[in-house]
């Protein structure tokens, strides 16, 4: 494949990506609504068009078009930075994530990924742990007490749990021995006994499951543990001062994190898009992105159904949670998967 | 596939690497000289990936972009400098740091002139078919030849958990 | 090769033109009406005493110490499980050595209290 062909697959692949991706992201917002509304047993929007297609819609317009009030003393520079540094990282974690194995279109033989480079994992850790910074510097920068201490205390919580994060994906990497996102796909192919497909979590990585899954909730700051930016506790914490556009970025990019990490939980542990295959050559392509889109949609419900229903911790309990139980469960966990897998 | 535009890539890394290594050290505001040094190890990182080490860019970015810089906007975060910002900043000691930067970059041209010879101008054609392989090699490496090294850094850590704690707990 | 990555420099270079852009292009569309009250920070209705700015907890660096400690041994742990078949018993061992090590620490921070509301 020539320079010119891969430069122009890849921007496809990009512009796709984001549209994708961003157009998830708004409907997340219409997700979390309706179903939290009927948990609680109301209706969520359902006027603006039917069952409420086109509140995403009209949300954007309102955060277009409302007033940006930037208070006086903040820091100009970083107060403008940390959003988009926010939304930024957020959106980049998707670059390395695969969708589908590899396709033929015409003569171009691509992976439904930007790119398929071989530290795949250790780049959306990376990503991750710069998205720190926009919540820091959005805390810092907007000089009032609130914000300040919802910063360090969201960048606290954030960084406390990517330990736990980084731990629970070794179990993952002695079955895989690889990096790159694809190989770990296809080291969970096939199935024992005719049905019990080959994914990790059947493999023994429950407990890295359960862990992966605390940790991503406590790194999105969703509820349990979304101290940080509740109303009731530090006002709005990190983007008190915000408004309009740049608030609606931090939302976007909590989104966004949540969509990445359905999306890694479902390559890791849930064999990403192993799934029956059927029909002609064209369908045949599709489908795998069809399974992976099912996992991808269950994770996201049971991120909001979460937060219909537990309540959340208090900040102490939330570090303790994160230091004292993750952490040596997750060593825990790497010990008994090391003898596990040296004994066999 | 050619490696293409390598020569803008590198260079654009490296005015990246060098402005913002200056926007450091002339930054009044300690916060912008940390996020200008962020952006320095970003381009860092960069420069490990056209070097084909693709695993030690990653932990660059994870470790020294994601942990230590956090670490360094912590403390500057947690120590009050806006009344140091706008203080005179005054140096008693221009005249000495002057000289002494002039003599250690005297003596590195001095040595890039008489050892130019021993410079690879060709790059060693034999990483080519390890690079997919950083990872792995690196893997074999550590806990392989270089054990020993690796259980004393396990030993450093340990003295680093000790010695944070002891320095910071004076009185909870 | 490295020429795989730059599709990722694009990204992010097109994710950042993306946020850039949607912030530039709303400050051309909204109004624009300060006025005092309305710009001062929120504390809650009353009006803002003290500097923002002040002195907080040692406990946040030593959140942060601990993290990048931690952090470095899971990057430790990262080769290894990659390489685990081939590093065999020798490579098991020694890596339950590094991880006891660390394990003492851990136990003798949590004993110390250093982890309390931490």
């Amino acid at each position: 494949m020539s320079i010119g062909t891969y430069i122009l697959v890849s921007l496809v692949k990009i512009v796709l990506a984001l549209l994708i991706l961003l157009t998830a992201v708004a409907y997340t917002t219409l997700l979390e609504r309706k179903v939290v509304a009927h948990i609680q047993n109301r209706w969520g929007p359902s006027r603006v068009g039917p069952f409420g297609i086109w509140q995403p819609l009209a949300d954007g317009l309102k955060f277009i078009f409302k007033e940006d009030l930037t208070p006086p003393y903040v820091n100009k520079p970083l107060y403008m930075l940390a959003p988009i540094i926010a939304l930024t990282t957020a959106l980049t974690s998707i670059a390395v994530i695969p969708i589908g194995p590899w396709i033929r279109l015409g003569s171009v033989n691509t992976p439904l990924q930007i790119t398929d480079i071989n530290i795949g994992l250790l780049v959306i850790l990376g990503v991750t742990s710069v998205g720190v910074y926009g919540v820091a510097l959005a805390g810092w920068s907007s000089n009032s007490k609130y914000s300040m201490l919802g910063g360090l205390r969201a960048s606290a919580q954030m960084i406390s749990y990517e330990i736990a994060l980084g731990l629970s994906l070794i179990g993952v990497l002695i079955y895989a021995g690889s990096f790159s996102l694809s190989d770990i796909v296809n080291s969970q192919a096939g199935v024992w006994f005719g049905f019990i497909p080959k994914w990790n979590i059947f493999k023994g990585q429950f407990v890295a499951f359960f862990i992966y899954i605390m940790a991503a909730y406590a790194e999105t700051n969703r509820i349990p543990f979304d101290l940080p930016e509740a109303e009731t506790e530090l006002v709005a914490g990190y983007h008190t001062e915000y408004s309009s556009m740049k608030f609606a970025m931090f939302f976007m990019a909590e989104y966004a994190n949540m969509v990445t990490v359905a999306c890694l939980a479902s390559i890791l542990f849930l064999g990403g898009w192993s799934g029956p295959v059927f029909g002609p050559p064209i369908v045949q392509s599709l489908l795998p992105v069809f399974w992976f889109a099912v996992r991808v949609f269950a994770f996201m419900f049971i991120y909001i159904w979460v937060r219909g229903t537990l309540p959340r911790f208090r900040y102490d309990q939330l570090m303790a949670f994160g230091w004292k139980f993750l952490l040596p469960l997750a060593i825990a966990n790497i010990v008994v998967t090391a003898f596990v897998v040296a004994v066999k | 596939m050619i490696p293409v535009a390598t020569t803008f890539f590198f260079y654009f890394l490296a005015v990246l690497a060098i402005g913002s290594a200056i926007a450091v050290i002339t930054q009044r505001n300690p916060v912008h000289a940390a996020l200008a040094l962020i952006v320095t190890l970003l381009a860092l990182a960069g420069f490990y990936l056209m070097l084909y080490a693709p695993f030690v860019a990653g932990v660059q970015i994870v470790l020294y972009a994601g942990g230590i810089m956090v670490l360094f906007l912590f403390v500057i975060m947690l120590v009050n400098l806006e009344q140091n910002i706008r203080e005179y900043q005054f140096n008693k000691q221009w005249l000495v740091g002057t000289i002494v930067a002039l003599a250690l970059g005297g003596l590195l041209l001095f040595v890039y002139r008489t050892g130019r010879g021993t410079f690879p101008t060709v790059f060693y054609q034999g990483y080519r078919g390890l690079e997919g392989d950083n990872t792995q090699q690196i893997g074999l490496a550590l806990y392989g030849q270089y054990m020993l090294p690796f259980e004393i850094a396990s030993l450093l850590l340990l003295v680093a958990i000790v010695g944070a704690v002891v320095m910071a707990k004076k009185r909870i | 090769m490295p020429q795989n990555y730059v599709p990722i420099f694009i990204f992010a270079l097109v994710a950042f033109l993306v946020a850039a852009g949607t912030v530039a292009l709303c400050a051309l569309v909204r109004p624009k009406n300060p006025f005092k009250t309305k710009l001062m920070p929120y504390e809650c209705g009353i009006t803002p005493f003290d500097n923002a700015r002040g002195r907080y907890t040692v406990r946040f660096y030593i959140v942060a110490i601990l993290f990048v400690v931690f952090d470095v041994e899971t990057i430790f742990l990262f080769p290894w499980a990659v390489q685990f078949k081939l590093l065999g018993l020798f490579g098991l061992l020694e890596m339950m050595i590094f991880l006891g090590i660390l394990i003492v620490g851990y136990i003798w921070i949590w004993k110390k209290g250093a982890l309390e509301w931490v």
